[in-house]
């Protein structure tokens, strides 16, 4: 062995805020998607978690593992919590506290939408991160609105499986007009990380749409979740891009993109469907990015 | 009638409570659902989900249960059998719409598998703690029927019961089960299809023109039709006449609003449910209902080994309350002991109905789990002692 030691140079904040010992599942996408958040943020921030998996990971206080002062509410109230923490917060005129809601896709793209819409209108000074693992998981693996086409739940079983794409939840925060929209995946995390270093710069409502794979509800090893996170924004199915005061800016533009059959043939849950789906999906995805380039054309910088 | 044999899995089963409620609904005739995922809830619209490609129907997961408990009104009034599920923090966000299933007399059941509250509480624990919000919940005056099974027999037993009684009271039905009887697993029999009554929805054979939506008819009870029949009919939630247009007047309250609760209060003797086993020669009654009466039996019997005499009174329907047969035992100097897994909610019904004749004692429990046995017997010694 060489005496001489390479140095390597640390891409992430060193610090730690989450601590081990936390609830989540092996390989769960959520629990990395936290660590990063709080290491990107510190420890002046204030959680609002609705009912969610993140409501279980932090384990029973005072053995919780998230650092940082967390306030559970209920399941359609993560952004309404927050609107009530953020307002506090000014009120005392403590403006270097960070509020973070934190919710899953149920509670963001279903239950939570209302709440939501309403805060971010309101262009409330918070952070709102939804970690998207594209069904209800901590229920046990049904469908939600982010579901994609294709894929089997407990509700959508084999042999109905979802049909229908997932809800753009990127395009109805957009629609609101408010300062900072970005879409990040855990298999990213410099990325993610500096996206929200730069939405606690901005003032008013930031939203991170975040891509968080579930090993237990997408039936692959724990070992793949990055692997499969990566495949997600490789194959264009996810891709990483920004809105900042309305110019779109797509942060990640795969050079090889990769056919989506090998992100779906990764996972359990799309194991059932034929090839024709497959091209289907593959079509969807291509029309879905194509528009998003669009987009970037039409109202990014250049624009 | 008679069941239809495609939704009825004749023979003898290992289930759940949870998936035999979903056998007893399409056995009733159920094919539609509208529900939203809440533990201990979910797997009575899981198994609904993967038996509706068989049996035909539909299931929608909805975005909330806010919607879940107006979708199932909608397909009432397009002509389905209809149910939605949820448990504690889901039934508080539908009380506004059972309400309106109430004001509208949509025949449709709403399944609670009860769990420790309040708010997000015990979700993977059992409670009997939502007794008071099935028949309260909503604001102004209303009455629904309440059915509480104790085993995942009577889920699909009383499954069906449930859907002919909101057939037969055009009134939403509450079908309050808890953790324990959802999750525990035992041998559930599932008759033939022609073996199982059901009451069929009772659509008028009146013309269109003639038929009044809100008049009542026998049983204080108005006749239905449903979509494409050709009636010009209005449902609202606001008060309404006989037409169902609205009509916000004091006659008209008193005529509509007034009904829908006379049509249960004035008939609770026919629709009241129990059970009593040694209650004759007793001097306590203990009173129970869902999985707390299984434990409650249990007190009774070790009691009954004690020397005390001590019988058995279990409700199968909670509401309406059998105001009458309470007041019978109270007559007679029983002592009653009242257990429900809360801190006392029907016990203050037992309470009213003894007024004041004999001791009532609470047994109570905040929820997690079931009574210890031993609880409920010293409860049966102390309401003996007082007699």
């Amino acid at each position: 062995m060489s005496a001489e030691t390479k140095k390597v140079r640390l891409t992430l904040p060193e610090n730690e805020v989450m601590s081990p010992g936390h609830l989540a599942c092996q390989g769960c996408g959520a629990s990395m998607a936290m660590r990063y958040a709080l290491k990107a943020l510190g420890r002046k921030t204030i959680l609002s978690v609705p009912a969610c998996c993140w409501a279980v990971i932090d384990g029973p206080f005072p053995y919780s593992a998230v650092g940082v002062p967390l306030q559970q509410s209920a399941f359609e109230a993560a952004a309404a919590t927050a609107s009530g923490i953020t307002n506090a917060l000014k009120s005392l005129g403590k403006d270097d506290i960070t509020t973070l809601a934190w919710a899953g896709d149920g509670g963001t793209f279903d239950i939570g939408l209302q709440a939501l819409s309403g805060a971010v209108e309101r262009n409330e000074n918070m952070i709102y991160v939804v970690y998207d693992n594209e069904a209800y998981m901590n229920t046990g693996i049904q469908r939600s609105s982010s579901t994609p086409h294709g894929a089997w739940t407990t509700t959508t079983p084999v042999k109905h499986y979802r049909k229908g794409q997932k809800k753009n939840i990127m395009e109805i925060i957009v629609a609101h007009h408010i300062p900072y929209c970005a879409t990040a995946n855990i298999a990213y995390p410099e990325d993610f990380i500096k996206k929200l270093q730069k939405a606690k710069s901005i003032k008013g409502a930031k939203f991170i749409h975040l891509f968080a794979p579930c090993p237990t509800g997408w039936k692959h090893g724990p070992d793949k979740t990055v692997k499969i996170a990566r495949l997600a924004t490789e194959t264009n199915t996810f891709p990483i891009y920004e809105v900042e005061n309305g110019v779109y800016k797509i942060n990640k533009k795969i050079k090889n993109v990769k056919p989506v059959a090998e992100y779906l043939r990764a996972q359990g849950r799309f194991r059932h469907l034929p090839e024709d789906e497959l091209e289907y999906i593959q079509s969807m995805v291509n029309k879905s990015y194509k528009r998003l380039e669009k987009l970037e054309a039409a109202f990014g910088e250049s624009a | 009638m008679k069941a239809d044999p495609k939704g009825v899995m004749t023979g003898a089963h290992y289930l759940d409570g949870d998936h035999a409620c979903c056998e007893g609904a399409l056995a009733a005739g159920c094919r539609f659902i509208s529900g939203y995922p809440i533990t201990p809830s979910t797997e009575v619209v899981e198994r609904f989900a993967s038996r509706i490609p068989i049996v035909g129907g539909v299931f929608i997961q909805m975005e909330d249960e806010l919607a879940s408990s107006i979708a199932l009104q909608g397909a009432v009034w397009a002509g389905k059998k209809a149910m939605t599920v949820t448990s504690g923090p889901g039934f508080s966000l539908m009380m506004e719409h059972i309400g309106l299933a109430a004001m509208t007399e949509c025949p449709c059941v709403f399944v609670n598998v009860q769990r420790g509250g309040p708010s997000t509480g015990l979700p993977t624990q059992p409670a009997q703690a939502d007794m008071m919000q099935a028949r309260w919940g909503s604001h102004g005056d209303y009455e629904i029927i309440a059915l509480s099974p104790s085993s995942p027999q009577e889920c699909f037993d009383f499954m069906i019961d449930a859907f002919n009684i909101s057939e037969k009271y055009r009134v939403p039905v509450m079908f309050m089960m808890d953790e324990c009887v959802g999750h525990m697993i035992e041998r559930v029999s599932i008759p033939e299809a022609d073996q199982i009554e059901i009451t069929e929805r009772n659509y008028t054979k009146l013309p269109p023109g003639e038929y009044l939506p809100f008049k009542p008819a026998e049983n204080m009870v108005p006749e239905m039709c449903k979509v494409g029949d050709g009636h010009r009919i209005h449902v609202t939630g606001l008060t309404h006449d006989y037409r169902g247009y609205p009509a916000m007047n004091p006659e008209a309250q008193e005529e509509q609003v007034g009904r829908i609760v006379r049509k249960i209060r004035d008939q609770a003797d026919d629709i009241v449910r129990y059970e009593e086993f040694d209650v004759e020669d007793a001097d306590v009654v203990v009173i129970s209902y869902g999985i707390t009466h299984r434990v409650a039996v249990q007190a009774v019997r070790a009691a009954r080994d004690k020397g005390i005499k001590v019988g058995m009174m279990r409700l199968i329907i909670v509401w309406p309350f059998p105001e009458k047969r309470i007041a019978e035992l109270a007559e007679q100097g029983k002592a009653l002991v009242m257990a429900e897994l809360n801190y006392g909610q029907v016990f203050f019904e037992v309470d009213r109905c003894a007024k004041g004749k004999v001791p009532v004692i609470l047994a109570g429990h905040g929820g997690g789990t079931v009574h210890e046995t031993d609880y409920i017997v010293s409860k049966i010694e102390e309401a003996y002692q007082c007699r």
